[in-house]
């Protein structure tokens, strides 16, 4: 009989009903020639079904109203931008949840320039980012016209991000001033109504293809890198592990222009 | 979100249940729930695919484990009376209730990673690789961490005085 033989993790898969059936029929021969392994066995089945009876009663309590998911889904979609408060703050004072770009800009001024950019973002995000009347000047639709546009202006062909797979739909886009000359700003938002803004322009100085650098103040956090000529920043009021991987992807997406 | 009403709603019993046997505080682990199902909300479209069981008690987990690193660093330690375990099982039935407290304050003697690891397999059903997703630990690790936390079980249980160990047999 060629058969495989029994190994500790064929034990445990036994007791938690994890082997195929033909397997589980080896163990079962097996164990029945090794009481004193079947003896241990046995008692993790044991364990297995104390622990189960155990904690049975906290699966069927009713789910308190506080864990009612339909409630949780309500209050969020009413929750209005929170960043906006943060932000006119942040405008107001010049400092308080800016300090931190602010302070990156003082520390890191050149080499790239990244923080300039990023800072740039963050005031674009509370200008535009609560505006609920006319928060981009050409809309999606017209993407091609929004593409045409940006790309004269900052003379080179700059692509829109596409970021369905992140569950973000483009809202349009406009261009903005900004102390380096001017930027194309594309915003997103999500089904809640979350927006996200993506700022780019072009490095006045300093050398090309600056590594993604993460910004994370008050309710606002970003990423700024820089490919090429192209500076790109992305700022929300989401934590930075879930913004991360949107980054990523605007940089994948703007290498393959 | 429909779809998320209809994958996440049913899954929020174990997610009780696992906070329950972790933190063993009716309202502390309900916290932790909430906790994870508003974050499961806002991150809903930024779940990969895959197991959305294994994606829910991932949060559930780290946000347990984050909470156990802040207790301990205000030198605050885990209570181990039997208070939790009495106010779990007083629903069970008569007859199984000691074996019941018994087994849950057992189970809270062992170091929490092995505790983790037991609580996902053997009470949740999670698979092994979904237990590794969730730990963020290879499955060899799951595998090696669940037979310590099994034999360390068992050592407290066969360790217990005579009465206890009748009571348990009686189980059988």
């Amino acid at each position: 009989m060629n058969q495989r033989p029994i190994t500790e993790d064929d034990l445990h898969a036994y007791v938690d009903q994890a082997l195929e059936p033909e397997r589980r029929a080896e163990v079962a021969s097996y164990l029945e020639e090794h009481p004193d392994i079947a003896g241990r066995v046995a008692a993790f089945i044991t364990q297995r079904e104390q622990l189960r009876g155990a904690l049975a009663s906290v699966a069927d309590e009713p789910i308190p109203a506080e864990l009612n998911l339909s409630h949780i889904i309500e209050s969020r979609k009413r929750r209005p931008l929170r960043a906006w408060g943060a932000i006119a703050a942040m405008l107001l004072l010049g400092i308080g949840g800016l300090g931190g770009w602010t302070m990156r800009s003082a520390l890191q001024d050149s080499p790239n320039g990244l923080s300039a950019l990023a800072q740039e973002a963050a005031y674009t995000y509370g200008v535009y980012a609560p505006d609920r009347v006319r928060p981009v000047e050409i809309r999606a639709a017209d993407s091609a016209e929004l593409t045409q546009w940006v790309s004269n202006r900052l003379k080179q062909p700059v692509k829109v991000p596409d970021l369905a797979v992140s569950g973000y739909r483009l809202m349009g886009g406009r261009l903005v001033a900004t102390s380096h000359g001017p930027a194309a700003m594309f915003m997103y938002d999500d089904d809640r109504g979350d927006r996200l803004v993506v700022l780019t322009r072009p490095m006045s100085s300093g050398s090309p293809d600056a590594p993604m650098m993460p910004q994370s103040t008050g309710g606002v956090a970003g990423f700024a890198w820089a490919d090429g000529s192209l500076g790109y920043t992305l700022v929300g009021q989401l934590p930075t592990d879930i913004l991360k991987p949107i980054a990523n992807e605007i940089r994948k997406q703007a290498r393959q222009i | 979100m429909k779809d998320m009403l209809v994958q996440v709603e049913p899954l929020i019993p174990a997610l009780r249940r696992y906070a329950r046997a972790l933190v063993r505080d009716r309202a502390g682990a309900d916290d932790l729930v909430q906790d994870c199902l508003e974050r499961a909300v806002s991150r809903w479209h930024q779940r990969r695919d895959g197991s959305v069981r294994a994606w829910l008690f991932t949060i559930l987990h780290n946000l347990a484990v984050t909470q156990f690193r802040q207790a301990t660093a205000r030198g605050r330690h885990m209570p181990i009376d039997d208070a939790g375990e009495q106010e779990l099982v007083s629903a069970a039935a008569q007859e199984h209730r000691l074996i019941y407290q018994d087994v849950l304050s057992k189970l809270a003697r062992l170091p929490e990673e092995q505790r983790a690891v037991l609580l996902l397999v053997a009470v949740e059903d999670l698979s092994y690789a979904d237990a590794a997703e969730v730990l963020k630990i290879p499955v060899g690790t799951v595998m090696s961490r669940l037979s310590r936390a099994r034999e360390r079980l068992q050592q407290e249980m066969d360790g217990v005085g005579p009465g206890n160990v009748v009571a348990l047999r009686s189980l059988k």
